[in-house]
């Protein structure tokens, strides 16, 4: 999902302007991309990139920080940085 | 670079129907005119930026656009200013 910009599927709506609470899992999710930006392992750019690769359905499924997380994944494993089976691994000990 | 005042047209050209990429450059504006309005900086090209590549440090500028040239039914006189990169921009 990208360039949606004058589409007209998504000219309807008000656009949301109140601020957001940010819950524990957003500020987590940030943190984890701020270390990665710091430690030139993903760029704002590479973040970009692999958000708007979210397939339509889930990317209007998910919440921002959840596409965060999914494109910070895909990028982490497409890289290299760690491997399907660390990540499953993590996932079951949580 | 490109003074301000400059008639530009956006390159009419279409890079993610040729692979995966990341393009900056709206839709709506492609093949359109536009007026320099200010250079902002010159910055590493996101579009290579994106997929770890070597990026070439561009030019970046606020481009103004008659809202009225890219949808016709509606906008009457409005304008709008868009970042592009020197690269997405030729001579009109």
């Amino acid at each position: 999902m990208h360039d949606l910009g004058g589409v007209s599927k998504f000219m309807c709506e008000a656009v949301d302007a109140e601020p957001h609470a940010l819950n524990d899992f957003d500020r987590a999710v940030d943190a984890i991309r701020g270390i990665l930006g710091g430690k030139k392992v993903m760029g704002v750019d590479e973040l970009r990139r692999n958000i708007e690769a979210i397939p339509e359905a889930d990317y209007l499924r998910l919440s921002y920080y959840q596409r965060w997380i999914r494109a910070i994944t895909a990028h982490l494993l497409r890289q290299g940085v760690i491997t399907e089976a660390e990540l499953i691994a993590a996932m079951e000990a949580e | 670079m490109l003074a301000s005042g400059t008639t530009v047209r956006v390159k009419l050209d279409w890079p993610e129907t040729r692979g995966p990429c990341h393009i900056r450059t709206p839709h709506y504006l492609r093949g359109h005119e536009g007026v320099v309005v200010r250079h902002l900086g010159d910055f590493p090209n996101p579009e290579a930026l994106a997929f770890r590549r070597p990026a070439e440090i561009l030019p970046l500028y606020h481009v103004r656009f008659p809202m009225g040239a890219l949808w016709p039914d509606r906008h009457g006189d409005n304008t709008i200013l868009v970042e592009l990169y020197e690269t997405w921009l030729e001579a009109a």
